[in-house]
């Protein structure tokens, strides 16, 4: 029952959360400069009252503001200012599974390979293969993405022309090796560390000497003892990871020119589409509370002694 | 650490950069084209080219912008068509004749013409397009293209209903327009998207949305497939097509990559045919590897720098403006910072048809010349190397813009010790705050002809022009103007023109740099395509090429 | 007083043991200096164009000795002016964070109860932001100039060094000296500037130490969108970008900013974690870097 109360509890606590995300996203999105219909042939003054009636934008902010979040409650996103002749949610619709199919790879690629080598080196302590691990995670860390990107296709691509350079082509397989792997990269490198850290911590604990001491066998060793509070701060890790991957997603998505919301995002951004720039951040901000969500939920279950102290 | 950490990176980078600038690989592909006859085709007729951006709408009456031009061109076809080279063909309309006075065009709309649904595409559908296109409700940016057309300004502004544009049908096949003056170029204002026909049953029963692949009927040589959001634009051949006969392709896919590098290397990775451009540090490169593939064509389009000159310092000071214009050396922008082949510009309307612009006495001059007289110029205006002038330039963001900015301010330094600040902004922004005049002093400008006649860039400096925004106000330029826009085609509004250009070329109110070029990479295997200054292509004359590679040593 | 001693004491015996986060450090030192003084040695100025010699290779020569960028500027005054910008901005970003960030940790977990509960429950709701997007969208809609991006990225960042703090202090406020202080009379203000702060600058310092490079890469990464430092200014983010568009023509335009930026990078890490394991080893388990 208790699980049950936590979860609701977050739930109704992610409401106000929301609530002020729109507010602020909106009062941004509304005091920049420059409108969405700026065009280069200036438009007859009758037309212009016209797009703007049309969208509202003559209406005071507060007025715009309950609207939209009416529309949102709907699940009306707006229609988009630089797509005239589609809605943010259509695109949203098109953008997310990209991005979603792009991210969840990358994070799984990032957390079972990069726990994987930590685990090694921490097992191989301050041997050779410690420090080749080591050295592969400072690389990773330290290469921004948009250089490894055109690094990678320019050796797969161009270079043995096994990969494609770009493009979704519907998210098949090959098509997102390059893009995965460069958004995981410096996730991969990161856990690799923690793992490594963590790991190393753990074998070196009261905990686990005794149970050696005491003859237990390692397999039982690592299993038992080792392997869940190894892996606790990688799973508390998984927010921040989650959210480097969000913003990762831009760099990766221009780059190899993939229809995902990260694209749609700095697109819209610079075009002035409003609709379409909030419905991004609302739709991540629902997707990360929901995603903190679940982590502090699986915590709870994890180490129980969290779940108390809340 | 540190050391070892440099070798290793250094060379890990090195050797992932392959074989760099050597053009020497080991083993020698060779491209065969076409088979032994040169002629033969490939299986799949599929054209992929890079479109630079998605276009906004596909809607023809509210589209702008190239990116949307290029895909409406293969969609639609609207009274007169042009063919690879540029001149302008029958399109829908067969034939037309055009009165004594110039102002009355009638069109015979071809029999054979018909919808990709196969109705018959008749005048009346004309009638309606046109009068969407100038609808107020149809919100229209473009619509002021065709002000040419009698009432079309008044119905643009709300002051008359829509039946009452100048346009009518006499006959089922026979198209009547009536214009305000003779406007020599008004065929050519035909090939543009606002004047294209839409299906009108269509735009009844679906409004807006009847642009949805699933929803557009249209009258070109393709029809719309597919369009996913950023990810491409699906082409396919239209059966229907009264000349369908002539089209080769099946598909064509249009991209819409804003990043020129990596269209570059999808280009290289053989997944685009065709690219819009090519980004400007990498030329170099691209003309040692890819010689062949480039294709570089003049473009009817001006590249230039405006002056604010209702504000100071540029304000009733003409000294400083010839100065800072003579202090440029265009032939390094054009030959070392850009590289393409642009054209050094000492007037501002690109030469076409039968208009040369009659370059200025200081176009002769050396370029140390140049500079000498743009210091003496500087001088007189009051400035020197105690008192150096403080100046911003606005750019909208782009590598380019950046690189001409970032040399025109190292030459105004360097000859004049001019104190330059640059400015970025995204393209909305940037439009907005040129056209206030408020902030700007120097703000970059460029403008590709919508027509292919000279007026469309002297009347950019007109002073009522709402995109006149350097704030040039000249009584002599206006008249002349006016006197040309009242005359037919010929030698006199040709003078016109001219003297108009001189008034303005001593007045200085912006600084011409360059004439465009456009800059393609084409792959070898495409066949059809034709360098024209406009820079239209249409894909119903492309062919693709069988291509095979052999090895040998 | 006689506690922080010690804790210095003990931190510098275990660090000055770590090979790794010493040679950083020193390198680092190194680094700082040459982007100081290393413009001197040079003849160039950093938007001195050459037109005659466009993207030349690095050479002893002409003293291009990193070579020249696509419009002839020396690229080894431009990675000394841009080490100068990353790092200006990767301190002074972190520091407004750090600034904001310990402050309100501070009195939440000093106040406690409702005061607390209320604060934190504000971090928790400004971490669903979508952070980046706010700094995209802050950049875009603002303009560009470097002092919004202090601004924004420190704005935006606070939040980690806030829960950090907030849960060292709650660890302090519990300890017994603090206890003895407060029956004894001592005033909360001088509670928290003799007890508290002294002991949070342990996870301070390891805050800065591993948040500089992250806030380094935030400014590359605006690069890439266009939106970080403005000609003529640059930073190695965008040279490093600059770099990686002419890689195949012209690699030492990429090479030698991303070596700089990434011996940064690694160092700073490294100091990062040798200060951790030196002032908390037990802090490894957080997680939260």
């Amino acid at each position: 029952m208790s699980n049950f109360r936590f979860v609701i509890g977050r739930f109704l606590g992610a409401i106000p959360t929301l609530l002020i995300l729109i507010c602020l996203a909106f009062l941004l999105v509304k005091s920049a400069p420059g409108g969405p219909f700026d065009f280069e042939r200036s438009l007859p003054e009758e037309v212009e009252a016209n797009l703007r009636a049309a969208y509202n934008l003559d209406d005071p902010v507060y007025l715009q503001l309950f609207k939209y979040i009416g529309d949102l409650l709907q699940g009306d996103f707006g229609p988009s200012f630089q797509y005239r002749d589609y809605t943010v949610t259509e695109l949203i619709a098109t953008g997310f599974p990209v991005s979603l199919r792009l991210g969840t790879a990358a994070i799984f690629l990032a957390l079972i390979f990069g726990s994987i080598i930590g685990s090694i080196a921490a097992l191989n302590q301050n041997s050779k293969l410690d420090y080749g691990v080591m050295f592969f995670g400072m690389i990773g860390i330290s290469i921004p993405n948009f250089v490894m990107a055109p690094l990678l296709v320019l050796f797969f691509s161009i270079g043995l022309k096994a990969l494609p350079a770009g493009g979704y082509n519907g998210g098949d397989f090959y098509h997102m090796i390059l893009p995965v792997v460069s958004l995981a990269l410096p996730q991969m490198a990161y856990i690799a560390r923690l793992t490594r850290g963590s790991m190393i911590e753990v074998l070196s604990s009261n905990f686990v000497r005794t149970a050696k001491a005491q003859g237990l066998p390692t397999r039982s060793i690592l299993l038992k003892h080792v392997l869940k509070p190894t892996f606790l701060p990688v799973v508390s890790y998984l927010g921040p990871a989650t959210a480097a991957i969000i913003t990762g997603s831009v760099v990766v998505e221009q780059i190899f020119g993939l229809p995902g919301l990260g694209r749609y995002f700095v697109q819209g951004a610079l075009n002035r589409d409003y609709t379409l720039v909030m419905g991004v951040v609302v739709f991540y901000g629902c997707l990360i509370i929901l995603f903190n969500l679940v982590v502090d939920t699986l915590y709870g279950f994890i180490d129980p002694r969290i779940k108390q102290n809340r | 650490m540190k050391k070892r950490t440099a070798i290793i990176m250094t060379s890990l980078l090195l050797f992932g950069c392959g074989p760099k600038v050597s053009n020497e690989t080991p083993i020698k592909e060779l491209l065969t084209i076409g088979g032994p006859s040169g002629n033969e085709l490939a299986q799949e007729q599929v054209f992929r080219k890079n479109n630079g951006s998605d276009p906004g709408t596909l809607d023809p009456h509210r589209a702008e912008g190239v990116p949307a031009s290029n895909v409406l061109r293969d969609l639609y076809e609207g009274l007169v068509s042009e063919a690879a080279n540029g001149d302008y063909i029958p399109g829908v309309a067969e034939s037309w004749s055009i009165s004594e006075d110039g102002k009355t065009y009638r069109f015979k709309i071809r029999e054979e013409a018909v919808w990709s649904n196969g109705d018959k595409v008749v005048a009346e559908d004309f009638v309606f397009s046109l009068r969407r296109s100038v609808d107020p409700k149809t919100l229209s940016n473009y619509s002021s293209m065709l002000y040419p057309i009698k009432n079309a300004r008044d119905v643009v502004l709300g002051k008359l209903p829509t039946d009452k544009l100048s346009v009518s049908a006499e006959s089922e096949n026979t198209l009547l327009i009536e214009l305000e003056e003779p406007t020599p170029y008004f065929i050519s204002l035909l090939t543009h998207s606002t004047t294209y026909p839409v299906h009108p049953p269509s735009v009844r029963e679906h409004g807006s949305s009847f642009t949805r692949p699933e929803n557009m009927i249209s009258n070109g040589a393709f029809t719309l497939k597919d369009w996913r959001i950023q990810d491409y634009i699906l082409l396919e051949r239209n059966e229907k097509y009264w000349d369908n006969s002539s089209t080769t392709l099946s598909q064509v896919y249009y991209y819409p990559l804003d990043n020129p590098d990596a269209s570059l290397r999808r280009y290289r990775a053989n997944e685009l045919d065709f690219t819009d451009t090519t980004p400007s540090e990498q030329l170099p490169w691209i003309k040692k590897n890819l010689k062949e593939e480039l294709k570089i064509t003049p473009y009817f389009g001006s590249y230039y720098y405006g002056f604010n000159n209702t504000k100071p310092p540029f304000k009733d000071n003409p000294e400083l403006r010839m100065a800072l214009s003579l202090a440029v050396n265009r032939t390094i922008i054009t030959d070392i910072v850009l590289g393409a082949g642009q054209i050094p510009a000492f007037t501002f309307v690109p030469p076409v048809k039968q208009y040369q612009g009659k370059e200025p006495g200081w176009a002769k001059l050396t370029q140390d010349e140049r500079e000498g007289l743009a210091r003496e110029l500087y001088a007189q205006a009051g400035y020197s190397g105690s008192n150096p002038l403080s100046i911003e330039i606005i750019y909208n963001t782009s590598e380019n813009h950046k690189r001409v900015a970032l040399a025109v301010t190292s030459m105004w330094k360097k000859v004049l010790g001019v104190e330059t600040k640059l400015r970025n902004q995204e393209w909305k922004v940037f439009l907005e705050t040129r056209r206030l005049k408020e902030e700007t002093e120097i703000f970059r400008g460029g403008w590709i002809g919508d027509y292919d006649d000279p007026y469309t860039f002297s009347e950019l400096l007109h002073s009522e022009n709402e995109m006149n925004h350097s704030g040039y106000a000249s009584k002599e330029y206006d008249a002349l103007l006016r006197s040309a826009s009242l005359k037919p085609a010929g030698k006199e509004r040709t003078n016109d023109l001219l003297q108009a250009e001189q008034i303005m070329l001593n007045d200085m109110p912006v600084i011409p740099l360059y004439f465009y070029v456009s800059q393609h990479l084409i792959k070898p295997w495409v066949f059809g395509l034709e360098g024209n200054v406009m820079d239209h292509h249409y894909s119903k004359y492309v062919k693709i090429l069988k291509a095979e590679t052999a090895v040998s040593e | 007083m006689k506690k922080s001693n010690s804790l210095l004491n003990d931190a510098w015996a275990a660090l000055s043991k770590n090979k790794a986060a010493l040679i950083s450090a020193t390198t680092m030192v190194l680094m700082v200096l040459m982007v100081l003084i290393g413009p001197l040695f040079s003849p160039y100025a950093i938007d001195e164009t050459d037109w005659y010699r466009i993207a030349t290779p690095p050479t002893l020569f002409d003293g291009h000795i990193f070579g020249t960028d696509d419009l002839g500027r020396d690229l080894f005054v431009r990675t000394m002016y841009g080490g100068r910008i990353s790092l200006m901005v990767g301190l002074v970003a972190t520091m407004v964070s750090v600034m904001i960030g310990v402050t309100y940790g501070a009195v939440a977990g000093f106040m406690g109860g409702r005061v607390d509960a209320l604060m934190m429950r504000f971090v928790d709701v400004l971490y669903a932001m979508p952070f980046l997007f706010f700094v995209i969208l802050l950049m875009v809609f603002f303009g560009r100039s470097i002092f919004l991006i202090f601004v924004a990225i420190g704005a935006v960042n606070w939040l980690d060094i806030a829960r950090i703090v907030r849960g060292q202090t709650l660890n302090i406020k519990g300890k017994e000296f603090v206890d003895a202080a407060r029956s004894g009379g001592v005033s909360t203000i001088k509670i928290i500037m003799k007890h508290i702060v002294p002991n949070l600058l342990g996870v301070v310092v390891v805050y800065v130490a591993l948040t500089v490079p992250q806030v380094i890469l935030v400014e590359s990464f605006l690069s890439f969108l266009g939106l970080g430092v403005q000609e003529p200014m640059t930073s190695w983010g965008a040279l490093v970008n600059q770099g990686a568009r002419q890689m195949e023509s012209s690699p030492w335009m990429l090479v030698f900013p991303a070596v700089f930026l990434a011996t940064t990078l690694f160092c700073f890490n490294f100091i990062g974690d040798g200060l951790r394991d030196a002032l908390d080893p037990k802090d490894r388990t957080r997680g939260n870097d």
